[in-house]
């Protein structure tokens, strides 16, 4: 990962990664409208999986490697298909994917987010890392203290933080997990009596 | 590829989201937008983290090497973390849904107003 970052701090200009990263943005937008515009739920429960997979592509390209298998393990692999199970069990054909009556306000107010959302970002003064010198620094010696396999790898950082650091957020999340699923089986069991 | 791009695109996503999640009937499609909204927010961690000077590394400039290289992944850190929620959001969100439909044959927000069984 040093190398990459140090790599990555010099612009990236190249033709291929551009054309990479706006192949791979337009088809999760494309999918994301798919998503809400579709009248058949199935097919827009299949546009979500696309989604997923397409910001999964979008983390690799970040240099995100670790983050981009979670994403298609638990995106791709769990949430599309219990959202698909939810599909099949509720399934309303004649009704299809209809709007409520806030249909022109939350497109205004969803327009009016990405405006502001848009301007912040284009008027912002970002503080890049490609500008700084301390990173550079911090990389070449990374490189002569440690082996190359060592610095490549983020995911030993990862671990590292996440048991060291952050240890108390890891534990309550076990704790979530574990209330989330008695809560789910509390309710279903409670609709069957 | 620059922060900037990515940026656009997470906001995109999000208020595609925003926009299904507030408009749509079905209750699925409002928890598929939930899930679009969450998945924007990852985007813009991870590329926050990838592109921006951390605050701590620029108040002290002279942190150690192995400690820079931990703080840029609090990004990804944070993207973990999401994703486990949205997970168990979806998980219990789901239930309801069928729970909700097995009492009152819908799936619709509009028609389940009432907490009444």
């Amino acid at each position: 990962m040093g190398q990459e970052i140090a790599a990555g701090v010099t612009p990236e200009s190249s033709l291929i990664i551009d054309a990479a990263f706006w192949i791979i943005a337009l088809s999760a937008i494309g999918s994301s409208i798919a998503v809400v515009q579709t009248r058949d739920l199935f097919r827009a429960a299949l546009f979500l999986a696309a989604a997923f997979l397409s910001i999964a592509g979008l983390f690799v390209m970040l240099r995100a490697e670790f983050l981009a298998v979670v994403q298609v393990l638990i995106y791709v692999g769990a949430i599309s298909v219990l959202i698909i199970f939810a599909v099949l069990t509720t399934r309303d054909v004649e009704h299809g994917n209809p709007s409520n009556m806030l249909r022109i306000p939350a497109a205004i107010l969803a327009l009016l987010f990405l405006v502001v959302a848009s301007l912040t970002v284009l008027n912002t003064d970002w503080n890049l890392l490609s500008e700084s010198e301390a990173v550079t620094t911090a990389y070449a010696s990374l490189e002569e203290a440690e082996t190359a396999d060592r610095v490549a790898n983020p995911i030993p950082r990862i671990a590292e933080l996440l048991l060291r650091d952050y240890v108390l957020v890891f534990e309550v999340a076990s704790v979530l997990l574990l209330a989330t699923v008695v809560g789910a089986l509390a309710l279903v069991r409670r609709g069957s009596e | 590829m620059s922060l900037e791009n990515v940026l656009l695109v997470g906001a995109v996503i999000f208020a595609i989201g925003l926009y299904g999640a507030l408009s749509k009937r079905s209750a699925i499609t409002v928890l598929m937008s939930l899930e679009l909204m969450f998945n924007a927010v990852n985007i813009t961690a991870v590329a926050l983290s990838r592109y921006v000077v951390p605050a701590g590394l620029a108040s002290d400039p002279g942190m150690a090497a192995d400690e820079i290289a931990r703080l840029l992944l609090t990004g990804q850190i944070f993207a973990i973390f999401i994703i486990t929620v949205a997970a168990a959001e979806v998980a219990l969100g789901v239930a309801i849904v069928i729970a909700v439909y097995r009492s009152r044959q819908t799936a619709f927000v509009t028609d389940a107003n009432q907490m009444r069984h």
